[in-house]
């Protein structure tokens, strides 16, 4: 049986559960009230059916190759079968070719009957499944039809096996987190095992591709991560230097003097700066911004003074800055609007101009939100790659000096993990440490937004 | 209009007279309104009012709600010029300035004219700072025990300073629902208007903060004008000297409060005073 026949199937077994448990509901009833609409028993019979025909579908298709698999092997002596699994797999594999009429035909006898048992077991697998996943529904919906009484509190049921499904959806997302999490944890552990986390927490040279030739091991590889966490933090600032004011100005002109034409139309185009592909911001900084900069400090003067590159953290902070603007001033904008009018009001009617209304009435009302917005923006410039790939460069200089090249903890993700990777060696296993150390920075700095803007929440209203 | 639709709506618009009935004006004016209109877009929500509000007298604004009593008070201290659609014409002269003009700076004028509103709406200050706000801005005070000085007696006034003389520093919105109006009106009184304008300043009040506020607005009437739009006819009652009648964006009946309430001139005032609309 085809999979589609059998999905058919289970579909009009589902449909003939429906109506069985409501029909039976109806026809129990008698005098007596049903403690439930007919269509709740209906869905209950449904969620019997439903949950063992689903389970035993599953647990068939994880486990028929594996029960395949130990049969075929059966048919081996006994030496062969106590093999590793590098082996193991290289038997299955003429196995299976013996079986599909691929392999060579000169194979010993007892390959053959292995061959021979697997065509057969997986010639009557399918049917076997069908039979088995349709009897289970069969099984399940009887059960249930046998139980329907009319004292049977079958809505109460049903809202249950409902808030179940509802709680694992939830716990998705949550248990997603903690796995990955958890995944970057154990690969962390496993770096610090071959690199001190003091040489890393505090070391200040950033060189994991270390030597070039295999017999000068990893004399060459320092793993300080200090360098990459200033560049992350300079660039950091100056893109939230560059958002923060302008984000919050173009926020207090939109909700507070804009006529609501122009903000209906403004407003969108400035969300549509947050869809631009980061790519593209990258490019843009890499190809114009960063090469602007770098001619401007030279025709200054400045080359005499410091360093100055071609790539810089000023163009890559200046474009991000320009990237998360919409972060900025469109939660700005909306925490603003959310001020009572009757805040603004009072302030007027009292004589206060409007900007004296905006700076001492408006803004502080609406600082929780917009502090939260800032946060928001912060977390977003730590965690952004491609624009810094591009216009900042690779090299992990420890600088003060915004004209020169940097390079942030996620770059260095990426080009540790670019190319081969050896899962034993601390260059790979770096990337882990690396995302570990990042997570908990954007989380503490979520963890803080939140933290702000429930605690100042309720200052007005 | 049709006459088919016996509706006691349009036998009351055909009641409705040209120029308010009673006694509109006033020998000792302090706003002196003529032929006063507001239209929000192109729905006139006032029409052409005349009316005199005397020296430190207390004026009730009463009427059906929708009938545009509270855009009306808004003219007076030019709010309305916060919302895009609305247009004011007339004249509207306080002590025979108009203020009824483009030109006239707001500033100035909403000192004189204070406005308490409806709903209590204490900035996220602390109590000091809510009633600081309207001198710090207007620059009424030089040194800060100037300013204690001028927060103190507002809230004396107000009758709030023996709740909260202890507790200066916590924030306005602490405060319960009759305790933050009376701040809201201790914040107005700051600034010492001449005129206060109170836009149904008890409706979201028990009757304990209401019965405070009362007395507090026929304290202030010693030295200040008060303007008070209600829909409790016995608050008007019990504060005001004089009651206005509005009707449907008219001013119908402006006479003695107790000459309205017992005696008044038009039917419609009287049909809204025994309750067969409102």
């Amino acid at each position: 049986m085809s999979a589609s026949v059998l999905i058919v199937c289970m579909g009009l077994m589902l449909l003939a559960a429906f109506t069985l448990g409501r029909g039976r509901s109806l026809s129990v009833r008698g005098e007596q009230r049903l403690n439930s609409l007919p269509y709740f028993y209906g869905m209950l019979t449904v969620m019997w059916s439903a949950l063992p025909g689903v389970a035993m579908l599953g647990l068939w298709l994880i486990f028929d190759d594996n029960v395949i698999e130990y049969v075929a092997m059966q048919y081996l002596p006994a030496d062969m079968r106590s093999v590793d699994d590098g082996e193991r797999s290289l038997i299955l594999n003429q196995i299976y070719n013996l079986a599909y009429d691929q392999g060579a035909t000169l194979a010993p006898d007892y390959m053959v009957s292995a061959a021979q048992a697997v065509n057969r077991m997986e010639s009557h697998s399918r049917w076997l499944m069908s039979v088995v996943v349709l009897s289970s529904m069969a099984i399940g919906a009887g059960l249930m039809w046998l139980r329907i009484s009319p004292a049977l509190k079958a809505r109460e049921r049903l809202e249950k096996w409902f808030r179940t499904g509802l709680q694992l959806c939830s716990m998705i997302a949550i248990l997603t987190t903690i796995g990955i999490l958890l995944s970057v944890l154990f690969e962390s552990l496993r770096f610090f095992r071959q690199v001190p986390v003091t040489e890393f927490l505090f070391g200040l040279d950033w060189s994991p591709q270390g030597a070039f030739h295999a017999d000068q091991a990893s004399s060459g590889m320092r793993f300080g991560a200090i360098p990459l966490f200033a560049g992350t933090l300079m660039i950091a600032a100056i893109a939230l230097v560059i958002a923060v004011p302008t984000g919050l100005m173009s926020a207090i002109y939109l909700s507070e003097y804009a006529p609501s034409k122009l903000r209906a139309t403004v407003k969108p185009l400035i969300e549509i700066l947050a869809g631009v592909p980061t790519v593209v911001y990258g490019f843009f900084a890499a190809l114009t911004v960063a090469p602007f900069i770098r001619d401007l400090a030279t025709s200054m003067g400045l080359d005499q003074w410091v360093a100055v590159s071609s790539e810089s953290a000023l163009a890559a902070g200046l474009v991000m800055g320009i990237m998360i603007i919409p972060f900025v001033s469109s939660l700005a904008d909306d925490v603003i609007n959310a001020v009572p009018q009757s805040l603004r009001d009072g302030s007027l009617g009292l004589g206060a101009t409007q900007s004296e209304t905006i700076k001492q009435v408006v803004i502080p009302a609406a600082l929780p939100g917009i502090v939260g917005g800032v946060l928001l923006a912060a977390s977003r410039a730590i965690g952004e790659t491609m624009i810094v790939v591009m216009a900042a460069g690779l090299a992990a200089n420890l600088t003060a000096n915004p004209l020169d090249s940097v390079t942030t903890v996620t770059v260095q993700i990426v080009t540790l993990l670019v190319g081969d990777q050896e899962f034993d060696s601390p260059k790979t296993l770096a990337a882990f440490a690396l995302g570990l150390m990042l997570f908990l920075v954007t989380l503490a700095l979520n963890y803080l937004a939140l933290h702000v803007v429930r605690k100042y929440r309720e200052q007005y209203e | 209009m049709s006459t088919t639709m016996n509706d006691t709506f349009l036998d009351d618009n055909a009641n409705i007279p040209e120029q308010a009935v009673g006694a509109p004006f006033s020998d000792d004016a302090k706003i002196a309104i003529r032929d006063v209109s507001v239209a929000y877009a192109d729905k006139k929500a006032v029409h052409e009012v005349d009316l005199d509000i005397g020296r430190n007298e207390v004026i009730a604004m009463i009427g059906p709600s929708g009938c545009g009593k509270s855009t009306f008070l808004r003219c007076l201290n030019r709010m309305n010029d916060t919302i895009d659609v609305c247009r004011v014409t007339g004249s509207i002269k306080m002590d025979d300035i108009e203020i009824n003009d483009g030109k006239l700076d707001v500033v100035p004028l909403r000192a004189r004219v204070g406005m308490v509103f409806q709903k209590p709406n204490p900035f996220p200050k602390s109590i000091y700072d809510n009633v600081a706000y309207g001198p710090r801005i207007h620059g009424l005070a030089n040194r800060r025990s100037e300013l204690d000085d001028i927060v103190e007696t507002s809230l004396r006034r107000a009758g709030l300073w023996n709740e909260v003389k202890d507790r200066l520093d916590q924030p306005g919105t602490s405060l319960s629902g009759g305790q933050q109006q009376r701040l809201c009106i201790a914040r107005t009184i700051a600034v010492s208007p001449e005129v206060i304008l109170m836009d149904e300043p008890c409706s979201a009040l028990d009757p304990i903060a209401t019965a405070k506020i009362e007395e507090l607005i026929s304290e202030l009437s010693n030295n200040i004008t008060i303007v008070i739009v209600t829909h409790s006819m016995q608050q008007a009652a019990r504060v005001s000297s004089r009651t206005a009648y509005f009707h449907m964006g008219r001013l119908i009946e402006v006479n003695p409060t107790q000459q309205v309430f017992t005696n008044p001139d038009h039917q419609l005032t009287e049909a809204y005073i025994t309750g067969r609309f409102g």
